[in-house]
């Protein structure tokens, strides 16, 4: 940023070639620090998460707990077990973070009538639009991803001082615990799923926030609870209920879920592949397109409440 | 060019006309007061204006259509809505971060010296400030931008008079040039009268009057009657007649004023007392509350 405004008294050119990339990338770079900073538990909450869950570690190693477990190591998954708890926890905690975010995040600029001074600026609705679309299906995936890393390397750390410091090798703990690889797939994960196979959900609710004038909320969890009844009453069916719960279980058999056990067997059962041909994920991503122009008509018409 | 250009503009929600056909053309350099009782209009033709909302007819601010090329404008154009729009939760440096994140024309160095002859803190959250300090801040960012449209809707509502009389001076001191063009609609009108170089009257979606200010001290006067004289003033049509302290006052437009002279004191009306006898001849309670 500060080069591009160094370079700023040049030739008219020159000022024109910085004016126009500043019109594209700067509104995106500002309103997206403008998230972080209004709504601060976007990285608060994981990081809280983390505290808790590592300090519940650690009170546990001398409780003795894990111990047989690092001593023998007679079952592998319960070595790792801890580790993919804490990679569990903190998705679960961005997820939810993720839902509330994109509730708020057109609602409440309508109802505290700041979106009169965000319009008052040069940033159009779409790159306000996608600056808080991009907060659920990039930032706060990537955050996921570094919290959970630090969280687990801090762990492994932990664990192996305390084998150590009671004369026991560190090699069986290492060899069950493989970071990098569990790294590899949970950034897989959170890309897959948590990114691409739940942005519909983030569009939907993205949506909603734009158009509710009361309680976002309920009008976005109630419509589909109608929908499903609807269906099932007039129809006998369960299509609509069972096409979300399948969204919302990560689509596939094959959906790489760490939760299951992080091992090198699994890594090598992830089949990209498979995942991007999926006529799941391009009808989803399609959908969420489709909610967010929505969100951007919406944000353009409607004024504060 | 002028700065805004309107033809036949016009705004409808469900059954209530908002604006009802306005024509209106504003030329640079001017500080044009648009005043109108509530529901006038007013807001509905700075949001048309500022493309907050959409609009039937023609209208064209700085040659742009502010409905299409909205954030296109807002590189000009700025605007203090109210004074509650900045987000209560922001800090008063993320403010200045932001503006001058997003705003290729923002001079911070500008903004941080306005702010520095006030007591707002850096490091506040906005919803700590009062009020006035809350306008303050908008002002000191709002004249750190080299803008050629300043549209202020209210500003200084619900402030006390000295931030008032504050506000009004750093404008034309700090910011105001022959380049630069001011919108401003408010209630405190006479705090205005003398800031403003034009003045334009709209009631039910309509402009019913558009003068400059040197127009309406040249062609408008009001005469505090001798009580002997009040007949033969009124064959000469005052457009409107009022009592003040036992006396009668006639406002007449476009009558020498050296034939007035012989009824009584002659003085330029107030833009308050001229609006009350163009504007608020019908329906008196709602119009007389909104001067």
């Amino acid at each position: 940023m500060n080069s591009e405004s160094s370079a700023m008294p040049e030739s008219l050119g020159r000022q024109q070639v910085t004016a126009a990339a500043m019109a594209s990338t700067r509104p995106f770079y500002w309103s997206l620090r403008r998230e972080l900073w209004e709504f601060r538990s976007i990285y608060l909450a994981p990081l809280v998460a983390a505290a808790v869950i590592l300090s519940a570690f650690m009170l546990s190693s001398f409780a003795g707990i894990w111990e047989p477990a690092l001593r023998l190591d007679p079952d592998s998954a319960k070595i790792a077990e801890p580790y993919n708890f804490v990679a569990l926890l903190l998705m679960g905690t961005t997820f939810l973070v993720a839902i509330f975010y994109c509730l708020d995040a057109l609602y409440g600029e309508r109802r505290d009538r700041s979106i009169l001074f965000w319009k008052s600026l040069p940033v159009s609705d779409v790159t306000a639009v996608l600056a808080k679309g991009a907060i659920p299906l990039v930032v706060l995936p990537l955050i996921t991803f570094m919290i959970t890393a630090v969280t687990q390397w801090i762990m492994l750390l932990w664990s192996s001082m305390i084998l150590s410091a009671s004369g026991h090798s560190v090699a069986a703990l290492w060899n069950h615990v493989p970071l990098f690889h569990i790294w590899a797939m949970l950034l897989y994960h959170l890309i897959a799923v948590h990114s691409l196979w739940y942005a519909p959900f983030f569009g939907w609710f993205l949506l909603v926030s734009a158009w509710a004038r009361r309680a976002p909320f309920l009008w976005a969890v109630l419509p589909p609870f109608v929908v499903g009844f609807f269906e099932r009453i007039a129809f006998r069916t369960t299509h609509f209920v069972s096409m979300l719960s399948h969204r919302f279980a990560g689509g596939h058999e094959s959906a790489p879920f760490p939760a299951s056990g992080m091992s090198i067997d699994h890594l090598m059962h992830v089949n990209v592949g498979e995942f991007l041909t999926r006529p799941g994920l391009w009808i989803g991503l399609g959908i969420t397109a489709v909610f967010l122009a929505g969100a951007v008509q919406l944000r353009r018409y409607r004024g504060p409440i | 060019m002028p700065v805004i250009e309107a033809r036949g503009l016009r705004k409808t929600f469900d059954t209530t006309i908002a604006l009802d056909g306005i024509n209106l053309q504003v030329e640079e350099g001017r500080i044009l007061g648009l005043i109108g009782p509530n529901g006038a209009g007013k807001t509905t033709a700075l949001n048309a204006i500022l493309g907050l909302t959409s609009y039937q007819g023609e209208l064209s601010v700085l040659g742009r259509d502010p409905w299409r090329q909205r954030n296109e404008l807002m590189l000009d154009v700025c605007f203090i809505s109210d004074v509650a729009v900045l987000p209560r939760w922001m800090r008063v440096s993320q403010a200045l971060d932001y503006v001058a994140g997003v705003h290729p024309r923002f001079d911070r160095a500008k903004a941080e010296s306005f702010l520095a002859k006030t007591t707002i803190g850096r490091n506040s959250r906005i919803r700590t400030l009062s009020k006035g300090m809350v306008t303050q801040l908008h002002l000191a960012l709002v004249m750190a931008i080299d803008a050629r449209l300043l549209v202020l809707d209210e500003p200084t509502l619900g402030l006390d008079i000295l931030f008032r009389k504050q506000f009004y001076d750093s404008l034309l001191n700090d910011y105001f040039d022959r380049n630069r063009t001011i919108l401003v609609t408010t209630h405190q009108v006479e705090e205005i009268q003398n800031v403003l170089t034009d003045v334009m009257f709209i009631d039910r979606g309509r402009i019913v009057f558009a003068c400059s200010m040197d127009q309406v001290e040249s062609g408008y006067s009001e005469v505090m009657m001798n009580p002997e004289k009040v007949a033969a003033a009124r064959m000469l049509k005052p457009i409107s007649e009022r009592q003040s302290f036992g006396r009668t006052i006639l406002l007449f437009d476009g009558v020498d004023r050296q034939q007035l002279g012989g009824f009584g004191e002659v003085r330029t009306p107030s833009i308050a007392d001229l609006f009350v006898a163009i504007v608020g001849n019908q329906s008196g309670e709602t119009r007389g509350a909104a001067v």
